[in-house]
C-alpha cells in the first residue's frame, strides 16, 4: 500500500514538475510568471481532441499537430501581449497574463462548450504493468516518468551546449548585456514561449488523460504545478521538478490521510515555505539592491 | 497644475470648490436615483456600490502600496459569512455584525501581510492567490458554513432582531440607501487616510520600499496596516453583498472573482480613489448586464451570433464575457497602463490648457 502511494505520488509530482518547468522557463528568462500557462495547455489539448475526434487522425500526427500549434500559440501571445507593453511593472506582467488567461478560456468554451469530455490518449491510468514483482505501474505513470526524464535531459543538454540555450541563459542574467553581445534579445523571448508552451502542452495532455477535457481542468494543475515551481524556487529547473515530486507526495499521503482536506494542501504548503524560505527550497536567495 | 503650494493644500479633503460642488451633486444625483429608474435595476446599482467599496479597498493595498492581492474573494467571501453566520447564531444587530466580520477581514488581511513583508512580485501573488482558495475550500467543506449547497441571509435587522427596536430592512430600494450611505463613508474615509501620514507612509512603500524603511517608515507596521485596511474594505464589502443576493454559496467567491476584482482597480487606474470607483462600476456593468446578453447589443450582437454559427457554438457565446474582459486587461496594459483615471487627466488636461 504504501509503495502504492509512494508510486502514485511521484507519477502526479513529476506531471506537477513537468509543467512547473514550464512555468519556470518563462520566469527564467523574462521574469514573466505567466498566468496563461495553464489555459495555453488548455486549448492546444482542445486542438488535439479536435483532430483526434473530428478528422480520427492517428495519435502521432495529432501529437504532432498539437505541438506545433502550442509553439506558435506561445510565441504568438508573446509577439502580441507582452511585446507591445511600454516597460510594464510586475502587476502589469501579471494582468496582461491574466488577461490571456481569461481570453483564450473564453475562446476554448466557445469553440468546444462547457460540458466535460474523455481525451483518448494513448496511456490509459486503468491498465496497469508489473514491473517490479508486488508493485503495479500504471502506463500513465511509466509515460511521466520517461517523458519527464527525456525532457529534462533534453533541456539540461539544450541550456548547456545549445547556442540557443546559452544566448537563453545570457538574456536571463542581463538583457541589456545580451544585446550588446549580439543577442536578438526579443527573438529569444519568443522562442523561450514557444518552448515553454510546448513543454506545458505534454503536461496537460497527460493531465486531460488522468481527470476530464473541458475549459477549466487546467485551472487546479495549474495552480498545484505553480506551488511546485515556487516551492522548488522559480530559477531552478531540477529544483521545480525535485518540488513538483515533493508537492506529489505530500499531497498523494495527506489524501490517503483526510481525503476530504486534499484539494488545499498544495496551498497551505506552499504558503509555509514561502514564508520561511521566500525564494523557495533549491534558489539562491537574492539581495535586492536599492 | 496640480501643484501643491504648502501642506494645507495636500492634506485637504477637497482640493477645490468645484470639485466638492461637483462631488455633493453626484451624491444627491445617487441618493435620489431611485426616483428615474425602474426598481429592478437599483439591484444592479447595489452591487456596484458593493464593488465600489472592495475596489476601493483593493486600490489601497495595490494602487497605493504596491502589493498584489489575488486572494481578495477569500476576504471578501470572509465578510460575506461572517456577517450571515453572527447574524444567524449570535442575533446580532446588522451594524455590529457588519464591523465584526469586517474586522475579522481585517484579522486575515494582517496574518496575510506578515509573510508579505518577506514576499514581493510573483511569490505574493501566488501566497495570497493561495490564501483565496484555501478559504473558499475550507467554507466549501465545512458544515458549519452551509456547506457545498451554501446560505441564504436572514432578514437585515438594522436593530435588535425579535425585540421592539427591531428595523427589518427589505426590498432592493431600501437596502440600496443603506449601502450607498455606507459606501459614500467607506470612500470619503479611503480619501482621508491616503491624506495622512499613514497613507504617505504606504506610497512610499509603494514607491521604493527600502528608501522609505531608511526614511523611517516601519515596514511591519504599514504594510500590514495596509493588508488589514483592505481586506476591511473587502470585508464591509462581503458583508453587504450576501444581503443583496441574499444566498450565496462557496464558490461565489473563486478566483475568478479575485481576478475581476484586481481587473477593477487597474482598469479604473491605479492609486486613485475616483479610478477605482470608475472602474468598479464599469466591470460591474459589463459583468453583469452588458455581457450577460452579448445578443442584445445592436450589431455586435448579431455579428457574433453569425461567427458563432459558422464557425463555433451558439451555446459558448455565453463565455464571450471572459473573452471581453480579457481583452480589456491586455488593452488597458498595452495602451494606457494608468487606466481610465489616466484618460480622465488627460482629457481634464486638453480643456484646462484648451486652446493650447
Amino acid at each position: 500500500m504504501i509503495e502504492q502511494l509512494i508510486i502514485e505520488g511521484l507519477a502526479i509530482g513529476a506531471c506537477y514538475g513537468l509543467f512547473g518547468v514550464a512555468v519556470a522557463i518563462i520566469y527564467k528568462t523574462s521574469e514573466v510568471v505567466n498566468f496563461a500557462q495553464g489555459e495555453m495547455g488548455m486549448i492546444a489539448t482542445f486542438v488535439a481532441y479536435h483532430v483526434l475526434t473530428m478528422y480520427h487522425a492517428p495519435f502521432w500526427l495529432a501529437f504532432i499537430i498539437t505541438m506545433v500549434f502550442a509553439m506558435l500559440l506561445g510565441m504568438l501571445i508573446e509577439i502580441c501581449f507582452l511585446r507591445p507593453a511600454k516597460d510594464p511593472n510586475v502587476l502589469g506582467l501579471i494582468i496582461i497574463t491574466l488577461g490571456a488567461e481569461m481570453l483564450l478560456m473564453g475562446l476554448a468554451g466557445w469553440k468546444w462548450g462547457a460540458e466535460q469530455k474523455d481525451f483518448p490518449f494513448l496511456l490509459s491510468v486503468q491498465k496497469s504493468h508489473e514491473i517490479i514483482p508486488g508493485l503495479a505501474l500504471n502506463e500513465w505513470s511509466i509515460g511521466v516518468f520517461v517523458l519527464t526524464g527525456i525532457i529534462m535531459v533534453l533541456l539540461f543538454l539544450f541550456f548547456r551546449y545549445s547556442r540557443l540555450g546559452i544566448a537563453m541563459r545570457a538574456t536571463q542574467q542581463n538583457v541589456n548585456a545580451a544585446k550588446i553581445m549580439g543577442i536578438k534579445v526579443e527573438r529569444v523571448f519568443s522562442i523561450t514561449w514557444g518552448m515553454s508552451s510546448l513543454i506545458g502542452t505534454v503536461a496537460a495532455m497527460f493531465f486531460a488523460a488522468r481527470s476530464v477535457l473541458d475549459p477549466n481542468f487546467m485551472m487546479e494543475p495549474f495552480m498545484r504545478a505553480f506551488a511546485a515551481a515556487v516551492l522548488g524556487g522559480l530559477t531552478s529547473i531540477p529544483g521545480v521538478v525535485v518540488g513538483g515530486i515533493l508537492l506529489g507526495l505530500i499531497e498523494n499521503f495527506f489524501g490517503y490521510a483526510w481525503p476530504e482536506w486534499k484539494p488545499i494542501v498544495a496551498f497551505v504548503v506552499i504558503i509555509i515555505i514561502i514564508t520561511v524560505r521566500p525564494s523557495g527550497l533549491f534558489a539562491k536567495h537574492y539581495i535586492k539592491k536599492v | 497644475m496640480d501643484m501643491k503650494r504648502n501642506y494645507y493644500e495636500d492634506i485637504e479633503l477637497f482640493s477645490s470648490g468645484t470639485i466638492l460642488f461637483w462631488s455633493v451633486a453626484f451624491l444627491i444625483f445617487l441618493f435620489t436615483l431611485p426616483l428615474y429608474i425602474p426598481s429592478y435595476n437599483i439591484y444592479l446599482f447595489n452591487i456596484i456600490l458593493v464593488n465600489v467599496i472592495l475596489a476601493v479597498g483593493l486600490n489601497i493595498l495595490v494602487g497605493y502600496t504596491g502589493q498584489i492581492s489575488l486572494g481578495h474573494a477569500g476576504f471578501f467571501a470572509i465578510g460575506a459569512y461572517g456577517t450571515a453566520l453572527l447574524m444567524m447564531h449570535l442575533h446580532l444587530p446588522f451594524p455590529v455584525a457588519l464591523i465584526l466580520a469586517g474586522l475579522l477581514a481585517a484579522f486575515f488581511g494582517f496574518i496575510i501581510g506578515l509573510p508579505a513583508l518577506r514576499l514581493e512580485g510573483p511569490y505574493l501573488a501566488i501566497a495570497t492567490l493561495g490564501f483565496g482558495l484555501t478559504i473558499m475550500h475550507i467554507i466549501g467543506r465545512w458544515e458549519v458554513f452551509g456547506g457545498r449547497m451554501g446560505i441564504s441571509t436572514p432578514p437585515l435587522d438594522l436593530g435588535l432582531p425579535g425585540s421592539a427596536y427591531s428595523l427589518v430592512i427589505e426590498g432592493d430600494v431600501k437596502i440600496y440607501y443603506l449601502i450607498l450611505t455606507i459606501t459614500a463613508l467607506m470612500v470619503i474615509g479611503a480619501r482621508n487616510l491616503m491624506k495622512t501620514r499613514i497613507g504617505r507612509a504606504f506610497v512610499a512603500i509603494r514607491d521604493d520600499d527600502i528608501a522609505a524603511e531608511v526614511m523611517g517608515v516601519n515596514l511591519t507596521i504599514f504594510k500590514t496596516m495596509s493588508f488589514a485596511v483592505s481586506a476591511f474594505y473587502a470585508g464591509v464589502a462581503g458583508g453587504l453583498y450576501a444581503f443583496v443576493v441574499s444566498f450565496f454559496d462557496p464558490f461565489t467567491f473563486n478566483l475568478i472573482l479575485s481576478i475581476i476584482f484586481l481587473v477593477m482597480v487597474v482598469v479604473g487606474g491605479l492609486g486613485s480613489i475616483l479610478g477605482a470607483v470608475m472602474g468598479a462600476a464599469l466591470i460591474t456593468y459589463l459583468q453583469f448586464d452588458l455581457l450577460k446578453n452579448v445578443e442584445e447589443i445592436p450589431y455586435l450582437g448579431e455579428l457574433l451570433v453569425q461567427i458563432s454559427r459558422k464557425w463555433l457554438t451558439v451555446i459558448g457565446l455565453a463565455n464571450f464575457g471572459s473573452i471581453a474582459l480579457g481583452l480589456i486587461m491586455l488593452g488597458i496594459v498595452i495602451f494606457e497602463p494608468l487606466g481610465m483615471f489616466g484618460i480622465w487627466i488627460r482629457i481634464k488636461k486638453y480643456w484646462k490648457t484648451w486652446p493650447f
